[in-house]
């Protein structure tokens, strides 16, 4: 029988003080029985003595000094595993959350898990086929990487995550492949909007769904990605499956860490958040990754809103500290009614190089986003000054180019939500741009490479 | 580790354990935690009361659990097989860890730094009956093709020696004695050393050499000496661990130590991939036989963390004590400083700016004061350096911030990323008119030939006052457009266009790019301000700067960058080329004022 105690002393925020306790573990979790019988979860932040202090997942609202009982349960937060698993939706707690037959477990594992010893990582070089090409043909994604998307309130980072849940393929390769989203805070609209995507397709058979929705508790979200990741972890690394994992909203989560750090009165950092916030979400983002010797791998995308568009804002900042490059938004193209809105010039995959190439992707991969980076980034240089002085103040080699961001964002970047390219058309479709330009001009692209591809498309343009 | 103490945990807060009874404890004693026997350190004394800070997760510990002290300081075992070791931030060897407990790191065990099996063929270099003090060489292992590791007298220890033999031994064994005053103490290969402590030196020397890192910006414009301290600040993405990275596999030095400080666990699976397959370009051995690397990646214990960057910086003290030239890259710093203020808010401190401990200042500065030019202790005579480069990760990218200003007040070189050429892919991402360095002047004693090095010497002064020139003109083309400047400085622009883009850009992944030796930034810089010296004497005879600036030479200019070492008789017949273009299109104008 586990011990009862009825000895909170304080409550204040979503902390609980606990005293008189002799058997607590750090880190362990506990339930509170309220007066009326319902039952909420917590966890021990600290223990000192015989005083506990517990954050309360589902909130302090109702709960009293008196008559709340508190029970220890002797072991962390732990999330029970099956291969059944997949198919199923889950609380932000780990508990299931649909009609589904209850889970028989095979094992249960502690969410935190375990850090990757890096000698035991392999590094992630295996080119993932998403089917939109500013991602495949400027920033490849390869599996085991990690690579948030930076986006706004307002932008469609729903679609683009449905997107990629439903169109992310290695391709040539019959292998067992799985879907992990985890939702922290967002809306019923947004999770649903995934949920139906996925069903649509099929693909929800293969996947794991960890639902905290915007009117679930806020303290709740710390656990949410952990319990993900564990599901996670377990599918790759004892299941041999490659997968898929979608943080949706980790803004909310560190608005929801935060929450915690001011009820304990610690110092705070930028804008209110922890000094530890790096730290944390290293341990959430580093659980992506690749094993020596295991078939299956955890590739992470987390999405994350950035306040008032601003990059430099913590949450955004650390998160691009920890991950291999991210994906931006942008609203002005967003605006332009251009989808994804993907913002190519600040976008980076830090992981690129090790994915494409001749036994990858293509020979002219590398060559070619070079190129279209280039004149890309020089067109937006052209549109800015155009804006600022008039079209008429621009050299003729100016307004070509900018002639060609033109063209590059209405065919290149936007391609809709259901729009599924393969590499090959990616990539040809980037030659066909830059086939307004003259060979010379092409500087960053091998002199033998533009003749054995560029004919072709100088062809297709004339006819 | 013999186990005296005993006290009891009474205090569980994330990675600090306080425990009572420890009455006799010494400050940053090593204690072992609860049945698990957590690695940690003692971090503060109060009355019997001990706060530790706990190496390992400590998840599952409450009160009144054992806490048992080991009497001895955090230390590292220093002796034959150091070198391609990977180690955590307490020196754990991960290879070990790894095929003892597979993939995912577990708590409580211990192996130790150096393998106890592993047989080094030792000989001696000195005879029986010499009388020996700290620091003198008794003799040698071949530890890698690369490291001749030197086995020297530990410290405290003199005396005459007696019974050194050649042999195969383990660390342990016993390969002679010290008979001393005292009484006789056993020499090993191995000794420890704890990590707080800077190691010992006769005295310190002024860093006066350059160390050649095969980057164009950073020997030319912003070098760094052998025993010399620099860092790297950017905002994420800006190239800070490439540089680092970079620096690892091409710097002239003996040995590197790299640390992998709270980063991505798939960075160090980048270097443990890389480094054995990379040649040093001097010896053509692969990198990783001169290579100690140390990983606390983000997500393991945040006060290993800490220890890292010391476990470190003893390793390569430890090494320049032989007479070696070490460097060690810390990437990043800033996560070091994280970790203190982690630890620090969890002890309960007074929080100076930002919530670092007031102590930030003094702890980084005498990390960084372990760097320099030495000369090591005890015989033969000889000096050693250690240049520490160490990254920082501003928040925001904002270089006002706490760690970035305390690492500016002590080291000499500042290399700045800037997220703007980051986003231009102008790499490496260093911005020429911020960034600076204090050991320009001894550039020009890195050349054989001294006329070089002295030409080198007025050619980077000309160069830099042309970038500067040209963020001027580039202000005032901004304000009223290019028509406004004059044909010379139209050239002045194009040249400091062809530094940057032909010079400083470096491209770390090109075979041939990716590292250029001295000679060959000489001659790279040389073609560049040639061009820009004959072009300015055909514009003064009257030359049209769109003919001069469309010439095919400056394809071949911009090209000069992939001409290997081998070939580097072709960058000096560019500057053939140029002088036949230009003096074709002067002979042009020639002829029109003649008509
Ligand atoms: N010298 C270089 N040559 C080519 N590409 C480079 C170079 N330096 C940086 N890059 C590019 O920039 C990317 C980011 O560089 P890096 O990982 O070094 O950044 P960082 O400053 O260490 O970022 P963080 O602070 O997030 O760790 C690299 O993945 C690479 O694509
Ligand atoms: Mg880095």
């Amino acid at each position: 029988m586990l011990k009862e105690y009825q000895t909170v002393t304080n409550i204040y925020g979503p902390l609980m003080l606990v005293e008189k306790i002799d058997d607590a573990k750090y880190g362990h979790i506990v339930d509170i029985e309220l007066s009326d019988g319902s039952v909420r979860h917590g966890q021990i932040l600290q223990v000192e003595n015989d005083k506990v202090l517990v954050q309360v997942f589902e909130g302090t609202t109702g709960i009293d000094v008196d008559k709340s009982t508190v029970r220890f349960l002797g072991k962390p937060l732990t999330l029970d595993v099956s291969p059944d698993i997949l198919g199923r939706v889950f609380s932000g707690l780990g508990e299931p959350k649909d009609d589904g037959p209850e889970i028989i477990p095979e094992k249960s594992l502690d969410i935190n898990g375990a850090p990757i010893n890096p000698s035991a990582r392999d590094y992630p070089n295996e080119f993932i086929q998403t089917g939109i090409s500013t991602i495949d043909g400027l920033n490849p994604l390869v599996r085991g990487q990690k690579l948030p998307i930076f986006s706004g309130a307002g932008l469609p980072h729903d679609d683009m995550t449905a997107q990629l849940a439903r169109q992310a393929t290695v391709r040539g390769k019959g292998e067992q492949f799985a879907v992990v989203f985890a939702a922290m805070g967002i809306t019923f609209e947004a999770a649903q909007f995934f949920i139906n995507d996925l069903t649509e397709t099929g693909a929800i058979e293969r996947a794991v769904m960890f639902i905290n929705l915007a009117n679930d508790p806020a303290i709740e979200r710390i656990a949410t990605p952990r319990f993900a990741l564990t599901a996670a972890e377990y599918l790759a690394f004892e299941q041999d499956m490659h997968v898929l994992v979608i943080l949706n909203d980790m803004t909310n989560y560190c608005e929801a860490l935060r929450e915690i750090s001011a009820a304990r009165k610690e110092v705070p950092g930028r804008r209110g958040y922890p000094g530890y916030l790096y730290t944390d979400l290293a341990t959430v983002y580093e659980r992506a990754g690749r094993i020596k010797g295991k078939k299956g791998s955890i590739t992470m995308v987390p999405v994350l809103t950035m306040p008032e568009d601003d990059k430099t804002h913590p949450v955004p900042d650390l998160t691009g500290y920890i991950t291999e490059g991210q994906i931006i938004l942008s609203r002005s193209l967003h605006r332009k009614a251009i989808a994804p809105p993907v913002d190519a010039l600040p976008s980076l995959s830090r992981l690129k190089d090790k994915g494409i190439g001749p036994d990858k992707t293509r020979e002219d991969h590398a060559d070619l986003y070079n190129q279209l980076y280039a004149a890309y980034a020089r067109g937006k240089e052209a549109q800015e000054l155009a804006t600022i002085m008039g079209e008429d103040a621009l050299s003729d080699e100016d307004k070509k180019y900018m002639t060609f961001a033109d063209k590059f964002e209405a065919r290149y970047v936007s391609q809709g939500y259901y729009d599924n390219r393969t590499i090959e058309q990616t990539l040809d479709l980037g030659w066909e741009l830059l086939s307004m330009f003259e060979n010379v001009e092409l500087k960053r692209i091998d002199v033998d490479l533009i003749e054995k591809y560029m004919p072709r498309f100088r062809e297709k343009v004339k006819s | 580790m013999t186990e005296k103490r005993q006290g009891k945990t009474v205090k569980v807060a994330g990675p600090v354990v306080v425990a009572e009874g420890m009455t006799g404890s010494r400050m940053y004693d090593v204690v072992r935690v609860s049945k698990h026997k957590l690695i940690g350190e003692i971090v503060e004394l109060h009355g019997d009361l001990a706060s530790i800070q706990v190496y390992e997760e400590t998840e599952g510990i409450g009160p009144g659990e054992p806490v048992a002290d080991t009497e001895a300081p955090l230390s590292v075992e220093l002796g034959p097989g150091l070198i391609e070791s990977i180690y955590d931030g307490i020196q754990r060897p991960l290879n070990a860890l790894y095929e003892k407990e597979g993939a995912f790191m577990s708590r409580g065990i211990s192996i130790p730094g150096l393998d106890r099996t592993k047989k080094w063929q030792f000989k001696p270099v000195i005879e029986n009956g010499t009388e020996v003090k700290p620091g003198d060489i008794i003799g040698e292992v071949q530890e890698s093709s690369l490291v001749v590791h030197k086995i020297m007298v530990p410290a405290e220890v003199s005396g005459k020696v007696d019974g050194l033999r050649e042999g195969e031994f383990t660390v342990e064994d016993t390969i002679g004695i010290v008979k001393g005053k005292d009484g006789e103490t056993k020499l090993q290969l191995m000794h420890k050393w704890p990590v707080r402590n800077p190691r010992k030196v006769i005295k310190r020397l002024a860093p006066n050499r350059i160390l050649v890192t095969g980057q164009r910006v950073i020997d030319t414009f912003f070098p760094i000496a052998k025993g010399g301290t620099a860092c790297v600040p950017g905002p994420f993405g800006t190239g800070k661990t490439v540089v680092q990275h970079q620096l690892a596999k091409w710097v002239d030095a003996d040995i590197v130590v790299y640390v992998g400080c709270g980063e991505r666990g798939n960075e160090m699976t980048d270097v443990l991939t890389e480094f054995p397959e990379l040649k040093d370009p001097r010896s053509g051995e692969p990198l990783m036989k001169r290579s100690v690397l140390i990983a606390n990646t983000s997500n393991m214990p945040v006060a290993a963390r800490e220890a890292s960057v010391y476990t470190g910086i003893t390793i390569a003290e430890y090494f320049r004590d032989m007479g070696y030239t070490v460097a060690l890259m810390a990437d990043s710093t800033s996560r070091w400083a994280e970790a203190m203020r982690e630890i620090s808010t969890r002890l309960e401190e007074m929080p100076a700016e930002e919530g670092y401990p007031a102590y930030l200042g003094a702890r980084i500065a005498s990390f960084y004061e372990r760097a320099g030019r030495v000369q090591c202790c005890g015989s033969p005579e000889r000096e050693g350096a250690l240049s520490i480069i160490g990254a920082v990760s501003p928040p925001g990218g904002d270089l006002s911030d706490s760690v970035v200003q305390a690492t500016l007040h002590v080291v000499k070189v500042f290399w700045s990323l800037m997220a703007k050429l980051a986003q231009q892919r102008h790499f490496p991402a260093i911005d020429w008119l911020t960034s600076y360095s204090f050991y320009k002047e001894y550039l020009k004693e890195c050349f054989e030939d001294k006329e070089q090095g002295i030409q080198m010497d007025e050619m980077i002064k000309q160069a830099m006052g042309l970038l500067e020139q040209e963020s001027n003109l580039l202000e005032i083309v901004r304000l009223v457009g290019s028509e406004a400047l004059s044909p010379k400085d139209r050239l002045a622009l194009e040249t400091s266009r062809s530094i940057r883009e032909d010079f400083l850009h470096q491209n770390a992944f090109h075979k041939v790019d990716t590292f250029t030796t001295l000679e060959k930034q000489y001659e790279m810089l040389k073609m560049i301000l040639h061009f820009h010296k004959v072009a300015l004497e055909a514009i003064d005879a009257g030359a049209d700067t769109a003919d001069i600036f469309k010439l095919p030479v400056r394809e071949e200019i911009a090209r000069a960058k992939y001409i290997p070492q081998e070939e580097m008789i072709k960058i000096s017949e560019i500057r053939n080329t140029i002088e036949k273009q230009i003096g074709e299109v002067s002979r042009l104008v020639g002829t029109n004022v003649s008509r």
